[in-house]
């Protein structure tokens, strides 16, 4: 018998939503230790429901209780015994729960720094981010650096929930002034949704009703933010690719590539390019158990079939051939390193793209992330929980699209060698470039040599500040002129300027403070130049 | 009409299942799915011939039979793995047997760690299976919510929760070195009712014990225990006819029935929808000690 002959057929409406549901929304918390990471997810869980009696008799019953009132709700989350005794969170726990409206997966994370692998695990899926920070403590480090990795994991919309707003007279001084503190972070996180709420997750302010001791509140609570959230970009309008995991072939008439759509769409008849060969085909079935379709998208686990005999294994990229993703053996990544081992240039790793595993050497660290003060470091090693861009090298091409680009085809993980742990999570930037070229410099090779894009700063309303500001970006060893012309810029310069001239400056410093002038310079020149690559071209 | 380009909820899940599934058949050279013969075991075969269809079921099913099963389990089993066409593998440690274990001389949380505990790892090690699939959910227990989808075992067959691989994204990283393994959970993400509404739509045949019908039945305390063979009857106990179910399976004298009028799927979906305590509550094993799941989990327990 051969399975070619007459297969049975489906619509896709067999696996497409009805109309009025809402997709499910995946939610990760972060945030410093003990700021009520814990009690917050175990209160939206009690109040909305989604605890079951039995459950509830088992925190009631737990030798401990940390809460200073009623119950201890942390341990809805905090099911391990060594949390209970140590009373933190160590790793990450899924709850499942649903409103009336929509579904939510919570991975409720650990805010201690020796757990921040188990932070950033939960913020790999994650669409949404609660950065919980505690009223009587200011804008901390631990949070700047939770708040950074699931931006940099690709989490859009993040709300900063002031919590123990109980413990400080529900204070709306303190609340301004964390708000405030959280500019100059949110100053570098381009493309954020922000929310910010005063709460109290011991007793439930603002979770899931409004509270009336923050009158002078007028947001939503919680709840409702959740609930009317965008999940983040929609992965069916992006380009197809589709990762294969193995091939299935019960018989000589039958070779499907099986494997689950990463992203776009995808339909019988269309023409597809297989990486890293690059040989063209058309998709001449998609076959899954309840029949053929003729039309499929992410993240849908289908089988292809293609109309010419081709040489595909497990591990290659089956792409669309209007656009294909990026191959390259040199590319340069953010990693985010997990492991007591230090990560060190000229080491060697194994390098996972999901199914397609790669050996892989870190041929330099370009820098590394300081996330207390938000500036990048010269370094040539990254130890436990530190970011940092590197480059690497690998044996065989990675199959990519920048991370910012495609979440799904951007990340790798780092596994060592022996021990077969996971060390790290990449995210993919760009190709590298060969600067060793001759002939102008294009303009990506400037900024790569430069390090930093071109930027004209007009101080023309602040000219005392200038002597600060030049010292202030040389000490960065950012490349910077005093001269009065703007269009210097162009040759990736940092200029300062003090007349008036024709033109948008991308700075303009005004009378405020220094800091903020030099985070706002930093942002148009240094992150520029890691991740809208290209996006500056024109100056 | 335009093309709406979003999953229903439960082929989101169901696509995801079969992408671990895939995973697993590809990373490992000798993986294993544990067959308890519940619903989730159902559900996991369904979802494994679903991932390698039009090839053949990829899997061998093992199953740890403490030979304090319900009979009508080990009807279902054989008639359900004959028609599907895979491989049966049954393991049972005899020598516990032998020596005598069982419930009621050594207590449940003994007779358990004897004879399903213990009697895992031998298995597993026996086989020597470098991952073993299970169908463990998040949302069945505290311990649970906490375990990777792909969980590292040392060569003891541990689990060391404090030190799990960080799992990204949906790149599971299976590398093991001899001896080693993983135990894999493709239902991770699904509830109790996922389960029970994927049974529904796609009509996956289950053991008849989890369909409500007059059944004789011991009462004691909270639970009802179904008058099987095993059961022995503690002074002043009679047996009763009730109209029960079993909302979880395991050996006869650990795991009870509820009272229950749902002879249906459909029923049992409602009847969970206004269910306020869980699944496993009926379960004597699970709530011998605060956090006896995890100590379980850790010497081996699925
Ligand atoms: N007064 C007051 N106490 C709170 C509030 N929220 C949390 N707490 C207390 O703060 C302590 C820490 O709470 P957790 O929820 O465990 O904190 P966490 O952020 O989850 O901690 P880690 O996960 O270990 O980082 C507990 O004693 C809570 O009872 C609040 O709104 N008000
Ligand atoms: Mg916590």
């Amino acid at each position: 018998m051969s399975i070619a002959a007459q297969p049975k057929t489906v619509t896709l409406d067999h696996f497409t939503a009805s109309g009025d549901e809402l997709p499910l929304l995946r939610i990760s918390t972060a945030g410093s230790v003990d700021d009520g990471k814990s009690t917050l997810i175990g209160r939206l869980l009690f109040d909305t429901k989604a605890i079951l009696e039995d459950h509830l008799d088992d925190v009631k019953n737990s030798k401990v209780n940390r809460a200073s009132r009623g119950i201890d709700l942390s341990l809805l989350t905090d099911g391990l015994r060594a949390e209970r005794e140590q009373g933190i969170t160590i790793d990450v726990a899924y709850r499942y729960f649903s409103t009336a409206r929509r579904k939510f997966i919570v991975a409720d994370t650990p805010g201690h720094e020796q757990y921040t692998r188990n932070m950033a695990t939960g913020a790999s899926t994650s669409d949404l981010a609660v950065i919980l920070i505690d009223a009587r403590k200011r804008f901390l480090e631990q949070s700047k650096r939770h708040a950074f990795i699931s931006w940099l994991l690709g989490v859009r919309t993040l709300v900063f929930a002031i919590n123990k707003m109980d413990l400080v007279d529900f204070s709306r001084q303190i609340f301004a002034q964390i708000r405030e503190q959280s500019n100059t972070l949110l100053s570098l996180l381009d493309g954020v949704q922000v929310h910010f709420i005063p709460v109290s997750a011991l007793d439930g302010d603002n979770i899931v009703t409004k509270s009336s001791r923050t009158p002078w509140y007028d947001g939503p609570p919680l709840l409702e933010i959740l609930e009317a959230a965008q999940p983040g970009v929609d992965v069916t309008a992006l380009p197809l690719r589709f990762p294969v995991q193995t091939v299935i072939r019960p018989d000589s008439d039958f070779r499907g590539f099986a494997g689950q759509i990463a992203s776009g769409r995808l339909r019988v008849g269309e023409e597809v390019t297989a990486l890293p060969g690059g040989q063209k085909s058309r998709v001449a079935r998609i076959v899954t158990f309840d029949g053929d379709l003729d039309e499929a998208f992410a993240p849908m686990s289908v089988n292809l079939v293609l109309a010419d005999e081709r040489d595909i294994a497990r591990g290659d990229m089956i792409v669309t051939a209007s656009k294909e993703a990026s191959q390259a053996q040199t590319v340069e990544a953010t990693v985010v390193w997990m492991n007591e081992e230090p990560l060190v240039a000229g080491r060697s790793y194994l390098i996972h793209q999901g199914p397609r595993v790669v050996s892989a050497r870190v041929s330099r660290i370009l820098h590394r992330w300081d996330v207390e003060k938000l500036e990048t470091r010269d370094t040539s090693s990254l130890s436990l929980n530190e970011i940092g861009v590197l480059e690497i090298e690998a044996s065989e091409p990675l199959l990519f699209d920048p991370y910012r680009e495609n979440r799904a085809t951007g990340g790798f993980i780092v596994v060592h060698r022996i021990s077969n742990l996971t060390l790290g999570a990449g995210l993919i930037e760009r190709k590298s470039l060969n600067v060793s070229g001759r002939g102008p410099l294009l303009p990506e090779e400037r900024l790569q040599l430069r390090g930093h894009s071109g930027a004209w700063v007009d101080l023309s309303q602040a000219h005392e500040l200038i002597d600060a500001v030049e010292r202030a970006l040389l000490t960065e060893h950012l490349h910077v002129v005093r001269t009065e012309q703007p269009e210097l810029r162009r040759f990736g310069l940092i200029v300062l300027t003090l007349g008036y001239h024709q033109g948008t400056p991308d700075v303009v410093v005004d009378r405020s403070d220094l800091h903020s002038a030099i985070v706002a310079i930093r942002a148009s020149t240094i992150l520029g130049a890691l991740h809208v690559f290209g996006e500056r071209e024109g100056i | 009409m335009s093309q709406s380009f979003v999953l229903s909820h439960l082929r989101a899940l169901e696509a995801e299942s079969i992408h671990i599934l895939r995973e697993t058949a590809s990373q490992f050279c000798n993986p294993v799915l544990l067959y308890s013969i519940g619903k989730d075991s159902s559900v996991l075969v369904h979802l494994a011939r679903k991932a390698f269809y039009p090839g053949k079921f990829p899997f061998p099913l093992l199953h740890i039979d403490t030979t304090y099963e319900y009979p009508e389990m080990i009807e279902f089993r054989d008639r359900f793995t004959n028609e599907i066409g895979a491989e049966l593998r049954v393991y049972t440690n005899q020598d516990a047997i032998n020596a005598g274990a069982n419930p009621y001389n050594l207590g449940t949380a003994k007779c358990c760690h004897l004879l399903r505990t213990s009697a895992l790892v031998a298995g597993l090690r026996e086989g020597n299976y470098d991952a073993a699939i299970g169908g463990g959910r998040r949302d069945e227990e505290k311990s649970r919510a906490k375990e990777r989808v792909f969980s590292f075992r040392d060569r003891a067959g541990r689990w060391e929760p404090r030190n799990q691989r960080p799992e990204l994204w949906n790149f599971y990283n299976g590398a093991v070195n001899p001896g080693e393994s993983i135990r894999v959970f493709p239902l991770s993400n699904w509830t109790e009712i996922d389960v029970w509404r994927y049974i529904e739509l796609e009509n996956i045949p289950v053991v008849p014990l989890y369909f409500a019908k007059p059944r004789e039945v011991i009462v004691r305390g909270q639970t009802l225990i179904p008058l099987q063979s095993n059961v022995k009857l503690l002074s002043g106990e009679q047996p009763e006819m009730i109209c029960c179910r079993m909302r979880t399976l395991g050996c006869t004298p650990c795991s009870g029935a509820i009272r229950s009028e749902a002879g249906t799927t459909r029923s049992i979906i409602e009847e969970i929808i206004s269910f306020r305590r869980s699944e496993r509550e009926n379960r004597l094993i699970d709530h011998d000690q605060e956090g006896s799941m995890e100590l379980k989990k850790r010497e081996g327990y699925f």
